[in-house]
């Protein structure tokens, strides 16, 4: 015998008891089949969702109001986007953390985000045959950026106040050219053209959507028809799916935790939420190694009914309760 | 069962510790122990099924491209059969993974198993995720724009971007299952090389001569 074999022998000595017969490739063979029918079955039976996406076009028609007021965010700069902190902005104690470590903040801003000029003022310079427009966006380049704030967040500012946060209503005030250039911000996403605007990058071959995806979900649409279908955060959200489907119900750990407190209402809750399950993870991969757990198998005898008919052959074994000379617990 | 093979070079050695530690009788065993005896054992082969109909039915979506299954009812059909293979993956895995767990299987030098099969299931969870990001629907963009923020709290987000479709696209159909199938293929070997855990108390270096005769 090579050393080598020695110590596999050494290590896991082979079973010395009786054996039945045993045809692995016909077990295979008959589980495929099996998993295969059952698959069509329920694919025949259930389907699968397909709940149509949401365009900037969809939200602008749907929710003109939403959409003019999250625009305004962009530009002034107070957006969930605008504010986030790594790795869109350099927002100030934005990042989270746990304890006094910053993941987010250590890493930094790698996919730098202006939202002023990215979402808004960007995408309104491809608008081709609007005099007011090219009136307006001079205007607003010629501003300084604290002329541009100051008309942007008066704006901001009267449109919540507006009955309805209806455009229309706003309040007589000096807004400079920002009325203008959220109301061609409207119609341009209305048109189609602000889709496909932040979707270029300056290129015709694409497949980053975070700047469209961003946008949309800093306004309240996506999340009241993503509440419509109970899909909230705090409605086990990450973990269900459109309509009455199964979803990743596997995360039901991580989901949990945003139920609970002080998660619910930690500023630091995903940063505290994904330490424990990176922890937990750990931990189950290496329960071989760690006393305690590793023994709880022995301590609730569940493997009893696993191996009842095994036990049964030999009554005196199923009553022993001393561990196995090789056990790891 | 030991074939004579020469060690002279890097091939022979390779080849000769192939067979020592998995010789063909192990690999593919006509025979099991006796205490292999519950429908526990069953779910080990369905996981690795129903794998097996999952990587098909998103094989066929890969050929045809991510749009297909919106606008052809075949396409549709295909991500039916993808969404439901994964749906039992996940629950047949679940259900092997706490069988072992029950029978402590790590028992007799088996920790590489339980510790490449929960690679295999962690993994499997971030596939299933990079999945449904990659739906290019409602329910893709809301699981997305909402993931991002605990990726993002970690620094893990800054470059694994979930709105990135053509990124997430590339870790879900390639990566993610070459991970996954690596591990598998490592977790299966380490069954057949170690064999299926004893039950507690009846390891063989417990065992009496009387009781092994009987």
């Amino acid at each position: 015998m090579t050393r080598a074999a020695h110590r596999s022998a050494a290590d896991t000595p082979e079973w010395t008891g009786r054996y039945h017969d045993f045809d692995i490739v016909k077990e295979f063979v008959i589980a495929f089949v099996v998993v295969a029918l059952l698959t069509v079955a329920l694919a025949l039976v259930f389907s699968s969702p397909d709940e149509k996406q949401i365009t900037l076009s969809r939200w602008s028609h749907a929710d003109p109001f939403d959409f003019v007021a999250t625009a305004a965010t962009e530009l002034d700069g107070t957006s969930g986007t605008a504010t986030y902190g790594a790795p869109y902005s350099h927002t100030p104690d934005a990042a989270q953390k746990i304890g006094p470590v910053s993941l987010q903040h250590i890493v930094g801003v790698t996919q730098a985000i202006d939202t002023a000029n990215d979402f808004v003022v960007g995408p309104l310079k491809q608008v081709p045959g609007n005099p007011a427009l090219t009136s307006a966006l001079g205007a607003w380049k010629s501003a300084t950026a604290g002329q541009q704030q100051t008309w942007a967040s008066a704006y901001d500012d009267a449109l919540a106040k507006a009955p309805g946060n209806d455009p229309a209503k706003v309040a007589t005030g000096n807004y400079g050219p920002v009325p203008v250039m959220l109301s061609s911000l409207l119609s341009l996403a209305q048109s189609g053209g602000l889709d496909g605007d932040l979707l270029l990058h300056g290129g015709f071959f694409q497949t980053n959507y975070t700047q469209p995806l961003l946008f949309i979900a800093d306004g309240a649409y996506l999340e009241n028809t993503a509440d419509a279908q109970h899909l909230g955060g705090d409605q086990w959200g990450m973990m269900n799916e459109t309509g009455n489907y199964p979803g990743q119900a596997w995360l039901w750990l991580y989901t949990f935790w945003y139920q609970v407190s002080p998660f619910t209402t930690s500023g630091n809750a995903d940063a505290l939420v994904w330490g424990i399950m990176a922890t937990l993870s750990l931990g189950f991969v290496l329960i071989p190694f760690l006393p305690g757990v590793r023994s709880i198998p022995r301590w609730i005898p569940i493997h009893r009914l696993i191996w009842r008919r095994y036990y049964a052959g030999f009554p005196s074994a199923s009553s022993s309760s001393k561990p196995a000379s090789g056990a790891a617990p | 069962m030991t074939a004579p093979v020469a060690d002279s070079n890097w091939t022979g050695r390779l080849r000769g510790r192939a067979l020592r530690s998995l010789p063909p009788d192990r690999l593919l065993p006509d025979r099991q122990p006796v205490y292999v005896a519950s429908w526990i054992y069953v779910f080990g082969v369905l996981t690795i099924s129903a794998f097996l109909v999952v990587l098909v039915s998103g094989g066929i979506l890969a050929i045809a491209g991510p749009q297909w299954w919106h606008s052809a009812r075949l396409g549709h059909f295909v991500n039916s059969l993808h969404l439901w293979s994964v749906e039992l993956f996940m629950g047949f895995m679940v259900i092997h993974l706490w069988g072992k767990f029950w029978m402590a299987a790590w028992r007799g030098h088996r920790a590489r198993t339980w510790i490449t099969g929960s690679i295999c299931f962690l993994g499997s969870i971030g596939t299933a995720f990079t999945g449904y990001l990659v739906q290019s629907n409602f329910d893709s963009q809301w699981i997305s724009t909402q993931a991002k923020d605990g990726l993002n709290s970690v620094g893990i987000g800054a470059y694994f971007n979930v709105l990135n479709f053509g990124q997430m696209l590339m870790w879900h159909i390639v990566l993610l299952p070459l991970v996954i199938g690596l591990f598998t293929v490592i977790h299966v070997l380490q069954v057949r090389r170690r064999g299926v855990v004893p039950p507690f108390e009846r390891d063989p270096r417990d065992i009496s001569a009387d009781e092994v005769a009987s």
